[in-house]
């Protein structure tokens, strides 16, 4: 890395917003639109409209390219920020419009719609961007970095717009929250108590479009789509509560904000938006392994008992059966680590070769025993199993069964005059 | 002696348009199915992933070996499969959500990465990945005589990017063509794909490699904005013109030439972006179909609606009519008019009955002629054979079927409904016309 070295204090510096003015305004800016973009893409998730964000993100192009060019023709300095995202905004909203357009009158399907203007918006943008680049010498360079964004050239002015636009979106956000959340979850509902569901929607819209246009400068429009997905993404994982999946994912997307900003201030070169996202991602990796009970980690830990669980059930029911003389089958010992696992729980006692239920083994046994039981002839007479097909759908339910269900069946059956074990192992 | 045109064509445009038909046609065959399959957005996220793959290979190696640019970019397009799969399946995540997170954190990576390599002036270029480098495959030595276009040595000169390109459509064809049947299949009906014992999962996997490969393989010339045009717009275009998979397939190549020649030829006479124009031409092209398709067109399918309500209108008119001639009366226009309502369409309906020979106007009142007689039964038999199904069958009382069977009568179904034997009245007692009718 050819970077310049860094001292410590320089870094606390920029990191506590105590290093120059630019760069603090520039760090706040991209905060605040972080917690925005959070705020508002957990809606666009809601609404199952990511990707319609991204359309919109690179239909932007052409009206950025055309602002600049038609601004010129008039004799007025193209490169304003305001009026770049003016031109951004109309094509972003044309780009949208054009999704629904392609809806309406063709029996194309969503994806191929946001694709198409995805591509062909961009390309507009793209034959507009290489026009700019040789008619205007010099003026229209910088233009392309709408693109990939670049929060080094961004002025005070810059960052003050993108904050304050920031700070006004979330705001609007939250006070419109129950209108959205219940346009989101239900529509049809929303529709009968009378809200005009079709302006709510286009105010959500509108808020994804203020977003985009508003990020363009410093994350770059190919990537202000992952400030709108992967916080409310990574939110998703952690609750499943509409407030706090908000919350969270505001909170994700003003960390990302500040880090990439604040990043790449530290190290001259580090593209803010790229680094704004990796980090949003980052949070996203860790959210998707290690939230409590979404997360991958706690599904495969949930999962891993079960199978504990029920290995341990069919050892237990083994057992019981040997003992009562139900089976012929040696006792069940290959397992040498169950075996162990079961004696500390205090299932079985005796020698590793030859174990021996406890009482609290012996009644767990009997009971999967009855389980057993009762679903097998439960299968053979309701759901027309062949007695010879019983045992294998068998073991895959048994341990599924809730205790009112067994007292249901068992009723039932016993209704028809079925033989049922005894509740309490007693059985034959 | 080859002429002086063609010279400069083979100089400056031969190589690059050969690239950008041989790209387009790549990604438009396999688009089709991808169009199907509602996963368009699958080749965008491989398109933008593929970035990080190019980059980290060459900052590994270290080269700008193709062979390794393409492995690079390889694998980060199937990691862009697999990582979505896997997040939409172990992570539960909605699946456009899963796929925007899985490409835009990838294609961050590749800028942050490029951003790194260009600090250390490396000459990888992140623009040439948007819009990729197609004027820099010129022929530097075109040859001068016919018979040297052959021989080793100019075959030689041929860039790499435009052997990559042959390569690789001949294996997308050879692809669709092997796997046509089963393609069909899993497109169109995963479920029965599975009980015939296709692998459905397979087959998923061995498209979204050959979309990769594609993607891959244009990528350096055409640049990732014009994949992802290809990879969605000419199968789009094609799905509006043709009902039949294999003619998609046909006009979709169509298409997808066609996008290349004009895009490139309007990008040289302006000056312009060539991928950029490209784009812009496919969606234009696309556009074209959705106005003017035959089939499936907006002007194709307003002019149907509109023949449809001229032929309601006039079918009312005749009903009308034949109405009040069953109770020996006629009409005055006014009076007629007034009837049905809607002025201006009953007025040049009338019009154009008197026009068709199917009323004559005698003394200022109107009269059915012998052939608009007929006509006017056939409505009427409708019309109370429907009130008679609307009884028996749906259970409505009589004096609630009229206004239905006033919309209905316009539906021909009804030598159905008089399968089991014409009744002679209907539900209200009228007697019902005789069924041999002529057709409007």
């Amino acid at each position: 890395m050819t970077a310049p070295a860094l001292s410590m204090p320089e870094i606390f510096e920029t990191l506590t917003l105590r290093g120059g003015f630019n760069t603090n305004a520039v760090i706040m800016g991209t905060t605040l639109l972080g917690v925005a973009a959070g705020v508002i893409g957990a809606f666009s998730l809601l609404r199952k409209r990511s990707l319609t964000a991204d359309a919109l993100a690179h239909a932007t192009l052409p009206g950025i390219a055309g602002a600049f060019l038609i601004a010129t023709a008039m004799g007025y300095a193209g490169r304003s920020m305001p009026l770049l995202m003016l031109g951004a905004a109309v094509t972003g909203i044309v780009g949208v419009a054009g999704i629904h357009l392609l809806l309406r009158y063709s029996r194309l399907k969503e994806d191929a719609a946001i694709g198409i203007v995805l591509s062909v918006f961009f390309g507009v943008g793209v034959v507009l961007l290489s026009y700019v680049q040789q008619s205007t010498t010099g003026s229209g360079a910088g233009l392309n970095h709408y693109i990939y964004g670049q929060t080094a050239a961004m002025i005070r002015g810059d960052a003050y717009l993108m904050g304050a636009i920031g700070v006004l979106a979330s705001i609007t956000a939250l006070v419109l929250l129950k209108e959205f959340t219940l346009v989101c979850f239900n529509e049809s509902f929303a529709r009968t108590i009378g809200l005009p569901v079709w302006l709510i929607d286009s105010m959500m819209l509108g808020l994804v479009v203020v977003i985009t246009v508003t990020g363009l400068q410093a994350v770059g429009l190919i990537l202000i789509v992952a400030m709108l997905i992967i916080p409310p993404a990574a939110a998703r994982f952690w609750t499943d509560r509409l407030w706090r999946l908000v919350m969270i994912s505001a909170g994700v997307g003003g960390l990302s904000g500040y880090a990439g900003a604040a990043i790449s201030a530290l190290l001259p070169g580090k593209p803010a938006g790229s680094v704004i996202v990796l980090v949003a991602g980052a949070v996203f990796a860790v959210s998707m392994l290690l939230a409590p009970r979404r997360g991958v980690l706690a599904g495969a830990v949930r999962l891993a008992r079960l199978r504990v669980r029920i290995a341990i059930d069919h050892v237990l029911e083994a057992l019981y059966e040997i003992e009562k003389g139900l089976s012929d089958d040696p006792p069940p010992t290959g397992r040498p680590l169950l075996i162990r696992l079961m004696r500390l729980r205090g299932w079985i006692t005796g020698a590793p070769g030859a174990p021996a239920l406890t009482d609290a083994g012996r009644a767990q046994g009997a009971r999967v025993h009855r389980n057993h039981r009762l679903w097998e002839q439960y299968l053979i007479s309701y759901a027309d199993i062949a007695p010879t097909h019983v045992d294998w759908s068998v073991d895959q339910v048994e341990h599924v069964l809730s205790d009112e269900l067994i007292e249901h069946l068992e009723q039932a059956l016993r209704k028809r005059g079925l033989a049922v074990p005894a509740a309490n192992g007693g059985a034959k | 002696m080859i002429p002086a045109w063609i010279q400069q064509f083979m100089l400056l445009d031969l190589f690059p348009l050969s690239a950008a038909v041989m790209a387009a046609v790549s990604c438009g065959l396999l688009g089709n199915f991808l169009v199907l399959r509602r996963q368009s957005l699958m080749g965008d996220a491989i398109s933008h992933a593929v970035l990080p793959g190019l980059v980290a290979a060459f900052l590994i190696t270290q080269s700008r070996r193709p062979e390794i640019m393409f492995i690079g970019a390889a694998v980060s397009a199937l990691a862009t499969v697999v990582l979505t799969e896997l997040i939409k399946r172990l992570g539960r995540v909605e699946p456009g959500a899963a796929m925007g997170v899985v490409f835009s954190v990838l294609f961050a990576l590749g800028v942050y990465l490029l951003e790194n390599a260009a600090a250390r002036s490396v000459d990888l270029d992140a623009d040439c990945v948007l819009h990729g480098n197609l004027q820099t495959l010129f022929w530097a030595e075109p040859p001068t005589q016919w018979s040297g276009l052959f021989d080793s040595q100019t075959l030689g000169q041929i860039p790499r990017q435009v052997w990559t390109l042959v390569v690789t459509l001949v294996a997308v064809f050879a692809f669709v063509g092997l796997f046509f049947k089963e393609l069909r299949i899993v497109s169109f009906d995963p479920g029965i794909a599975t009980a015939q014992g296709i692998h459905a999962g397979g087959m998923h996997m061995a498209l979204m490699t050959f979309v990769a490969i594609a993607a891959v393989a244009s990528f350096e010339a055409v640049g990732s904005i014009l994949v992802i045009a290809m990879l969605i717009c000419p199968a789009a275009t094609a799905r509006l013109l043709t009902d039949r998979l294999a003619s998609q397939l046909t006009v979709s190549v169509g298409v997808s030439v066609l996008t290349a020649l004009i895009g490139y030829g309007a990008a040289s006479v302006m000056g312009v972006n060539a991928a950029g124009m490209m784009a812009s031409v496919s969606g234009v092209l696309l556009v074209a179909a959705i106005v003017a398709s035959p089939s499936h067109g907006v002007i194709a399918r307003s002019r149907n609606q509109r023949r449809i309500g001229r032929s309601v209108a006039t079918e009312d008119v005749l009903g009308a009519l034949y109405r009040l001639g069953e109770i020996g009366k006629t009409a005055a226009r006014g009076q007629l008019v007034k009837m049905l309502g809607a002025p201006a369409r009953t007025k040049t309906a009338i019009e154009r009955a008197i026009g068709d020979g199917l009323i004559t106007e005698r003394a200022g009142r109107l009269e059915l002629t012998d052939t608009g007689r007929a006509h006017g039964a056939a409505i009427i038999r409708r019309h109370r054979l429907w009130e008679g199904y609307l009884v028996d069958e749906a259970g409505l009382s009589p004096d609630h079927v009229h206004a239905t069977a006033e919309r209905l009568e316009h539906l021909d179904l009804s030598e159905r409904l008089g399968r089991g034997g014409t009744p002679e009245l209907d539900p209200q007692g009228k007697p019902i016309p005789p069924g041999d009718r002529p057709t409007l």
